[in-house]
C-alpha cells in the first residue's frame, strides 16, 4: 500500500492543512507521498509577471508557510513532497526550499526540479490549434507573457526513483502529481493503461484538497459538514492493481462519503469517457465507489485509453483593465434608487465619452446568475420592492486604464451626485491576465528533471 | 392516480459547477437511489439549457453515469469569456450549480416520502 495525501487544492488554501495529512502518513508506517496543487489558470501567468519584475521570484507566493511546517517530519518519515508551486520559477522554489531545510538542520536535502513546461519563444503558435472549449471567447488582445504546457507524470516519477526527497515542478497536469509517485513506489508500466487510469484518477480526486473530504461541500440542513473549520484534508490508500480507498486523517472535520467523492470525481469532467491527460485518457463511466466504514470510500474501475498525440498548453497576456465599483442602498424603496444610480452612471459614461464596457449587477436581487445585459435584474418576476438592503457593483473593462478611472470615478461621484443614502462605496482596479488554450504537438514539449545545486 | 408534487431539484440532487475557458460543466447527483429515475426523465438538456438561456449557451450536453447516479452536464459559451475575460461577479460560474439546482422537478409523493431526504423536506401540493 502507499499513501498519497493533500496538502493543498488551490493557490490561496488553508497552510495549516498539511500538517494532520503528514502525521496520519508517517503514523501508518507506510511509504507515501503528499502533493500541493497551487497552480491555477493563470496563477502561473502572474507568477511570470513577478519573476519579470525579480528574477528570483515567480513561485508560489506563500511557499515558505506551506511547506516550513512539514518539511523535516516529510524528511524524518520518507514521505515525499511533490508540488507545482514552483510556478514561473521551479528552481527559484527549489532554493527556498533548501533554505529552509538548512534551518531545519536537513542538509542534502535532494529536491529535483522538472522543467519543460516553459515553451515561451519556442514555439510558433500559428502552428497551434486553439483548444475548443475556449468557444466564444474571441482572439486574444495584449502582450504574450507566457506559455505553458501541462506536461505528464514521467519526469516526476523518474526523480523519484533517483531519490528526490522533494520534487517541484511548474506546469504539470494535476494528476499526474499523485500518478509520477504512484508509477516510482509500483514499477507501473508506463503502456498499462489501466493502471495509468488508476493514478490518474487518484490525482483527480485529490487534486483539489479538501473539495473531496468535505469542502466546498456544506449546504446545511441537505449536506452537513462536521468541524468545517478543521477539515481534513484526503489521503488516498493505493494498493498494486490500482484500487484505493479515499479518506481522511483522524481528529479532523469534515466528511468522506459517496456524495463527496462523487462530486470531485466530476469535477471539470467533460465527456466522463474520455478525460484527456498527457499519459493517459482517462475513462470514469464504469468507476465502482463503496463506503467500506466512516470516513472512507473505496474507489475502483477507472480504465484507460490511449493518451491523446497532443498537449494542452496554456497561453497568458498581459491584457485589460478592469474596474469595479460597488456602492449600497437600504430602506424603504432602496430597489427604485439602485435602479437609478445605474441608468445614471450609463448615462454619465456616455456622456463624458467614457470608452470603456459596462456591467451592471444589484446584489441581493441579481448578481451571481445574471448575464452581462441583466436579464434578470430587469426581469420583473424577480423584484420586488421588499429588497431593501441591496449593493449596486458596476464592472468597467477598456484597454485603456485611464478609461476605467474615468468610470469608477464616475461611481465615486455618486456620493454627492447620485440618489439619497448611498454608501459604502469600495473600488478597486487591476490588470488583467487572459488566458487561452492551445493544443500542441506532443514532441514540442518533451519534460525532464534535474537535481538542484546551490550554484545553479 | 399518482399524487404529484413539484418542488426544485435541491430536495432530490446536490450538484457542483467546474469550469474550463468559456466552458462549464455542472454535476448533477441523485440523494437517493429511488429518485434517479425521476432524475434521468426530469432534468435534461433542454430544461438546463432553459436555465441559463440568458447567457446564450451554444451548446448543453448530458451525460448520464448511471453507476454513480449522477447527470454531467457540459455548457459550451456560457461563462461570458471565462473566469480571466468576464465582467461578472462569479467568473468561474461556481454559483452556477444551485441555478441548476433551482428547476422544478415533479416527484411522486409517495416516492419523496419514501427517500430519505423525507424528513427534512415539506411536501408542497402540486
Amino acid at each position: 500500500m502507499y499513501c498519497i495525501g493533500s496538502g493543498a487544492g488551490f493557490s490561496g488554501d488553508r497552510t495549516d492543512a498539511a500538517l494532520p495529512v503528514v502525521a496520519e502518513i508517517a503514523a501508518s508506517g507506510k511509504s507515501g507521498a503528499i502533493i500541493f496543487e497551487t497552480l491555477g489558470e493563470r496563477t502561473l501567468a502572474l507568477g511570470q509577471l513577478a519573476k519579470r519584475r525579480n528574477p528570483v521570484l515567480g513561485f508560489e507566493p506563500l511557499l515558505e508557510e506551506i511547506v516550513s511546517p512539514i518539511l523535516a517530519d516529510c524528511v524524518a518519515a520518507g514521505i515525499v513532497i511533490v508540488g507545482n508551486f514552483g510556478s514561473a520559477n521551479p528552481s527559484g522554489a527549489a532554493s527556498v526550499i533548501h533554505d529552509l531545510g538548512k534551518q531545519q538542520g536537513l542538509h542534502n536535502l535532494k529536491i529535483a526540479v522538472v522543467e519543460g513546461d516553459d515553451i515561451l519563444g519556442k514555439i510558433d503558435l500559428a502552428q497551434a490549434e486553439r483548444w475548443d472549449g475556449d468557444g466564444r471567447m474571441g482572439e486574444p488582445t495584449g502582450e504574450l507573457i507566457a506559455i505553458n504546457v501541462y506536461l505528464g507524470a514521467q519526469a516526476i516519477a523518474k526523480a523519484i526513483s533517483d531519490g528526490a526527497q522533494v520534487v517541484v515542478t511548474g506546469r504539470v497536469a494535476d494528476s499526474a502529481l499523485a500518478l509520477g509517485p504512484l508509477v516510482a513506489h509500483f514499477n507501473w508500466d508506463w503502456q498499462d493503461l489501466d493502471l495509468m487510469a488508476a493514478g490518474t484518477l487518484v490525482g483527480h480526486l485529490l487534486e483539489c484538497g479538501s473539495q473531496i473530504s468535505g469542502g466546498f461541500f456544506a449546504d446545511p440542513g441537505f449536506k452537513n459538514v462536521p468541524e468545517p473549520e478543521n477539515i481534513g484534508f484526503p489521503i488516498a490508500e493505493v494498493e498494486d492493481d490500482g484500487s484505493f480507498i479515499i479518506t481522511k486523517p483522524v481528529n479532523t472535520g469534515g466528511v468522506v462519503d459517496l456524495r463527496t467523492v462523487k462530486e470531485q470525481l466530476l469535477y471539470e469532467i467533460h465527456d466522463p469517457g474520455a478525460y484527456l491527460t498527457p499519459d493517459v485518457t482517462l475513462d470514469i463511466t464504469e468507476v465502482y465507489l463503496q463506503e467500506v466504514a466512516e470516513n472512507r470510500v473505496l474507489v475502483r474501475g477507472a480504465r484507460g485509453h490511449t493518451p491523446s498525440l497532443q498537449l494542452k498548453a496554456t497561453v497568458s497576456y498581459l491584457s485589460d483593465w478592469r474596474g469595479e465599483a460597488e456602492i449600497s442602498y437600504a430602506g424603504p424603496n432602496a430597489l427604485a434608487r439602485a435602479d437609478l444610480a445605474i441608468d445614471i452612471i450609463e448615462r454619465r459614461i456616455r456622456r463624458r465619452g467614457i470608452k470603456a464596457a459596462i456591467r451592471a449587477d444589484i446584489m441581493g436581487l441579481s448578481s451571481v446568475f445574471d448575464s452581462d445585459d441583466g436579464a434578470l435584474r430587469q426581469n420583473e418576476l424577480l423584484r420586488s420592492d421588499l429588497l431593501s438592503d441591496l449593493r449596486v457593483r458596476f464592472a468597467f473593462v477598456s484597454t485603456a486604464e485611464k478609461e476605467v478611472r474615468r468610470a469608477i470615478q464616475e461611481v465615486t461621484a455618486l456620493y454627492c451626485c447620485g440618489p439619497a443614502g448611498g454608501g459604502g462605496i469600495r473600488s478597486s482596479l487591476s490588470q488583467r491576465v487572459h488566458t487561452h488554450s492551445y493544443l500542441i504537438p506532443r514532441e514540442s514539449a518533451p519534460d525532464s528533471y534535474r537535481f538542484w545545486q546551490p550554484s545553479l | 392516480m399518482t399524487e404529484t408534487c413539484t418542488v426544485p431539484l435541491h430536495h432530490l440532487a446536490h450538484a457542483r459547477a467546474g469550469d474550463k475557458g468559456n466552458r462549464l460543466n455542472v454535476s448533477v447527483i441523485a440523494y437517493d437511489d429511488a429518485l434517479w429515475p425521476v432524475i434521468l426523465t426530469e432534468v435534461t438538456e433542454k430544461r438546463v439549457a432553459e436555465a441559463l438561456a440568458h447567457r446564450h449557451p451554444s451548446k448543453v450536453t448530458r451525460y448520464v453515469l448511471p453507476k454513480v447516479q449522477a447527470l454531467n452536464f457540459v455548457i459550451d459559451d456560457v461563462l461570458e469569456g471565462g473566469v480571466n475575460a468576464s465582467l461578472g461577479l462569479d467568473t468561474h460560474g461556481k454559483g452556477l450549480a444551485f441555478r441548476v439546482l433551482e428547476l422544478s422537478v415533479q416527484v411522486p409523493a409517495q416516492l419523496l416520502s419514501k427517500t430519505r431526504m423525507s424528513v427534512k423536506l415539506k411536501i408542497k401540493e402540486g
